[in-house]
């Protein structure tokens, strides 16, 4: 009997302990990090761990592509001007500039004695190498499209930078600040594993699809940053990160779900912020059955998006109408966001007018790493379910995401969040445009080029209102055809470990890990 | 008085929680007391009561129908995997170990190959390259579980081909595939079968653990791998999101690995 006894427990201890190795599996390896990085931050005192949602995808700021990335790389890297917590546009590499009457000329001045990580001064040579790299003017085709727009980069003396457009344009300067356009070294062997720029973070190393780990820049030109070592923590599986911020692994992370937020403990303060983009569901127009405009619009009228935000996100978030945010201010339509209420029956109507009487299926492709795109794509399936459609999820990682859907453009539908690196329009709607390298839902819409080009054609003469109409009306046509299914801009929500301070929020899709500090 | 035969506790209560969990199954492949994907905004993380008999998770979907749901979704990953893995195993295992020679060394070298890579990794790089999804974790977790029984039918019919009624079988002139399948297999049967309940319940967990790294069962569709994954971000405001479906593997897993041990 004894014997039996033992047998049991045994089979019951390893069927317990097997279970829990798979319950646990997620988090067991962060926990050990975590302990010894509480210690060394108790000793230091200047160190922040901090969680990002997927690796960087280039280190070269002129090829990254995710805003995932350039948010961190605006801490390594500066164009001659970058854009502050305000949304303005403050000198960095270049301290500062004149336009010519024309609009044609940019002459800007070097900032004095601004050094590159590896101690090097930036010189004018570096500067005109970086510009002509992202203009094309190296060889190759133009890195940032607009930047087409250039015609020669001169450097007259030491301290000059003449920058010559073809067109004026009112948007250059911002397009210039972006993270793309950074000022490198000309001379850099290979930024990709050595990156160096002139930013308040220098970067010390990076394991791929775990970690990237940057120090403070002590020979930086502006105020330096408060915390000495920023270790960011690759988290690809978002649910892990409550585990991973009440373990003590990361000490940040920005723009967790409500869901989230509301388990995390005494430990941590949640900041509330807007994302600044526009979450939706991207429908590739390019393929049946959303080439069909009446199918797109049907879409749009089965979803319920005050719904959504109520399951997701506790009703937090701003409800968007077309490719544009209110944090954009004057060409933010609000009016669009009631272009299309809810209603059943018009959305089965326009579906049987469409040819799908019975509905269809198709595939939504979701990026696994961000939480509140999954949830709220099993909210949008089960909205469409009451019109017939059934969208299955499939859910990919990042990396696959980027490849596949952004680049290759192979999906029918998928949800995720556009966001803006400029605050001009164009950073919005130029993806657009039927020929726009961007175009990943492949739209094709003629008036919409016109209006396009007719807002262009109103910046490159310096008429402003003309041209801020134009871009309402490409905003308009957007909405009016159901381009995608616009759902909301989400709310942020950080968490920040008691004791952090200095968190702030960006009217861009930017970390700026300078300004944090250690209380 | 006859003396009646007695069956040791662990096999009667293996046989009880194996039933129960069959029973639960199959009433989910049947009918669930709530659509599984029906969300409802007033019940969200409501706790488990009489409406909700283990509670709703974050979209206030019915815990008890997913449960079940997923149970069926797990249950037919496990028992398709296993059969995959038998048959596959059964036919080269037999024709390896009763002909033996140069077939032998090269399917079993390419066994140890397959053998040597940890299972979970060798499904990754099969759904990175055929895609996430039941049918493929199916084929992935199928495929990984091949080496194991190839081996241990394979040792099975070393030990039988030497015996002498498989000799006796030859010289008398029967069929190679019928001494294979009608003489030696059955003999292997015992061996075979406690193998298929461990390998069912390490499918099981395999599944869980595939559908815990998002690579299973695709939302708005339950495993209970996947519930308890999500389930994660709730396991302090809403513990029973996590309870039920860790308690249902640990349950099933158990069940049959009493049964195993019993027909030892």
């Amino acid at each position: 009997m004894a014997k039996r006894g033992q047998g049991l427990g045994k089979v019951l201890l390893a069927s317990m302990l097997l279970t829990l190795t798979v319950a646990l599996g997620g988090c067991s390896g962060d926990k050990q990090d975590g302990d010894s990085e509480k210690v060394s931050d108790t000793a230091a005192a200047s160190h922040i761990t901090i969680g990002i949602p997927q690796d960087l995808d280039s280190l070269v700021p002129s090829l990254s592509q995710g805003a995932g990335t350039q948010e961190i790389l605006y801490n390594i890297y500066e164009g001659l001007y970058k854009p502050d917590s305000e949304g303005n546009l403050v000198p960095a590499v270049a301290s500062d500039y004149t336009m010519s009457e024309d609009g044609l000329v940019y002459t800007f001045t070097l900032r004095d004695g601004i050094k590159f990580h590896n101690g090097n001064p930036v010189t004018a040579a570096d500067v005109k190498y970086s510009i002509d790299t992202c203009a094309g003017l190296n060889g190759g085709e133009p890195v940032i499209s607009a930047f087409s727009n250039i015609v020669g980069v001169e450097t007259p003396d030491e301290n000059t930078i003449v920058i010559t457009l073809k067109e004026s344009s009112s948007s250059f300067m911002a397009i210039l600040s972006t993270v793309e356009a950074a000022i490198v070294p000309a001379d850099a062997a290979d930024l990709q594993t050595n990156p160096i720029g002139t930013g308040p973070y220098k970067f010390v190393s990076r394991s791929l699809q775990e970690n990237v780990v940057l120090e403070r820049f002590d020979g930086y030109w502006g105020e330096p940053a408060h915390i000495k070592d920023v270790t960011l923590k690759v988290l690809a599986d978002s649910d892990s990160i409550v585990m991973n911020l009440e373990g003590g692994a990361v000490d940040l992370v920005a723009r967790i779900s409500t869901a989230q937020a509301a388990e995390l403990g005494d430990d941590f303060e949640v900041l509330e912020g807007t994302m600044n983009l526009v979450q939706a569901v991207y429908l590739n127009n390019a393929v049946a059955p959303f080439d069909n405009e009446n199918v797109r619009q049907a879409l749009c009228y089965a979803v319920n998006r005050q719904e959504i935000l109520d399951f997701v996100s506790e009703g937090k978030g701003t409800l968007v109408g077309s490719s544009m945010f209110p944090a954009f201010g004057k060409y933010y339509i609000e009016e669009l966001n009631d272009l299309y209420t809810t209603d059943i029956e018009k959305a089965k109507a326009l579906l049987t007018e469409a040819g799908y009487p019975d509905g269809f299926s198709f595939t939504m492709k979701v990026p696994s790493n961000y939480q509140q795109h999954v949830d709220t794509a099993q909210v949008v399936a089960e909205q469409l379910k009451q019109i017939g459609v059934t969208a299955d999820i499939e859910l990919i990682e990042w990396e696959t995401w980027l490849n596949d859907v952004y680049q290759g453009r192979d999906f029918e539908a998928t949800l995720v969040g556009v966001d803006a690196s400029t605050l001009t329009a164009g950073a919005m709607l130029s993806r657009f445009r039927s020929d726009a390298h961007n175009n990943f839902i492949n739209y094709n819409n003629q008036e919409y080029d016109a209006a396009y080009a007719e807002a262009l054609a109103a910046e490159s003469v310096m008429d402003d209102d003309r041209a801020t109409e134009a871009y309402k009306k490409c905003e308009t046509i957007l909405a009016g055809t159901a381009a995608n299914v616009y759902i909301q801009d989400m709310c942020e929500l950080v968490a920040v470990r008691k004791g952090y301070t200095g968190y702030t929020f960006y009217p861009l899709y930017i970390q700026d890990f300078s300004k944090l500090d250690i209380q | 008085m006859k003396r009646k035969k007695t069956y040791s506790p662990n096999f009667i209560m293996g046989l009880v929680i194996t039933g129960a969990m069959l029973l639960l199954v199959l009433a989910g492949f049947i009918h669930t007391p709530y659509d599984i994907t029906k969300m409802d905004s007033t019940a969200k993380l409501a706790a488990p009561s009489l409406k909700h008999l283990m509670g709703c998770d974050n979209f206030g979907r019915d815990i008890f129908s997913r449960v079940l749901k997923g149970m069926g979704n797990t249950f037919v990953i496990a028992v398709a995997t296993v059969t995959i893995g038998t048959v596959c195993g059964v036919i080269i295992g037999a024709f390896t170990g009763y002909f033996g020679g140069l077939l032998d060394e090269v399917l079993m070298r390419v066994n140890d190959v397959v053998f040597a890579f940890p299972s979970i990794l060798l499904a990754l790089v099969f759904v990175s390259i055929f895609g996430t999804g039941k049918y493929n974790v199916i084929g992935a977790l199928g495929i990984a579980f091949i080496p194991s029984f190839a081996r241990i039918v394979r040792g099975e019919f070393i030990k039988y081909r030497e015996m002498d009624y498989v000799k006796s079988a030859r010289l008398a002139g029967v069929g190679q595939l019928r001494i294979i399948f009608v003489h030696i297999l059955p003999n292997a049967m015992p061996v075979l079968l406690s193998s298929i309940m461990i390998g069912f319940n390490n499918a099981v967990l395999a599944e869980a653990g595939m559908s815990y790294l998002g690579i299973g069962v695709q939302p708005p569709s339950a495993s209970l791998g996947s519930m308890l994954s999500e389930s994660q971000t709730y396991l302090f405001s809403a513990p029973w999101y996590a309870l039920f479906p860790g308690l249902m593997i640990i349950l099933m897993v158990l069940g049959l690995s009493l049964l195993a041990d019993a027909g030892k």
